[in-house]
């Protein structure tokens, strides 16, 4: 993957820093010109996986979460993010849609749904105990310039 | 984030403002369920015109909205979303519990 411009952004688990997340992905995005569709693609899908990492991956410890932005050769975008929380024991059970395990929090379940389905391609990596890293793509249209 | 609720003839309309997500969400949910334990209205009318952003926080403060609204006899409708907004609904099903306008 030839990466053309890339920025890593760090911040504490902290559901404030949800918004802060996607004004940073927006910012970055505007050197590719992406229509507006595709910027609420992806700044909803990096909410979905900041907002993950805050009440699942952190809930109710403190830590980091490190949001890498990539823009690729072919105007492809790649996200990371990563968090350092407990981990997910059952990554296929979690990425089913409607399941959730913060019910009392309104949790609709749906977040990888959002990402899987606003983006081109999802992966989740995770370790009991170490952590969570969900990375994604997605090719914005062609330009004629 | 903004809310201003207004009611008229046992039917109320919550016109929403900026940003739903996980964050947001939190003060809105206590506000409308404030309004909705106290007025107990027949219909309640939550207009996203105003919504610039929602992921599926949203989709699970229509969702809890609605199931309290309907134990206190009332029902919701969401009025004028986005079209990028009416992509988060329809991807969660919710159409098929709340009427979307």
């Amino acid at each position: 993957m030839e990466v053309i411009n890339e920025i890593r952004f760090s911040m504490p688990s902290l559901s404030v820093n949800e918004a802060a997340a996607r004004a940073v992905v927006s910012a970055f995005m505007t050197q590719a010109d992406p229509t507006v569709e595709e910027l609420s693609d992806v700044r909803t899908a990096v909410s979905e996986a900041v907002t993950n990492a805050i009440v699942h991956g952190y809930r109710g410890t403190k830590g980091k979460v490190e949001l890498t932005v990539k823009l690729l050769a072919g105007r492809e975008i790649y996200i990371r993010v990563k968090d350092a929380g407990c981990g997910i024991e059952d990554v296929e059970k979690a990425m089913e849609p409607l399941y959730t395990t913060a019910p009392e929090e309104e949790r609709s379940g749906l977040g990888f749904s959002v990402m899987s389905s606003f983006m081109d391609r999802l992966s989740v990596r995770s370790k009991v105990g170490r952590g969570t890293t969900v990375t994604m793509r997605k090719r914005l249209a062609a330009h004629d310039d | 984030m903004g809310i201003d609720i207004r009611s008229e003839n046992g039917a109320a309309i919550a016109v929403l403002s900026g940003e739903i997500d996980h964050h947001s969400a939190r003060d809105m949910r206590a506000e409308l369920d404030r309004f909705i334990i106290t007025m107990q209205p027949e219909l309640m009318a939550m207009d996203f015109g105003g919504i610039t952003f929602m992921d599926s926080s949203g989709v699970g403060l229509i969702m809890g909205r609605s199931k309290l609204l309907r134990e206190c006899g009332g029902r919701l409708e969401i009025h004028n979303p986005q079209p990028y907004i009416r992509r988060v609904l329809k991807l969660s099903g919710l159409e098929r519990i709340v009427k979307i306008r």
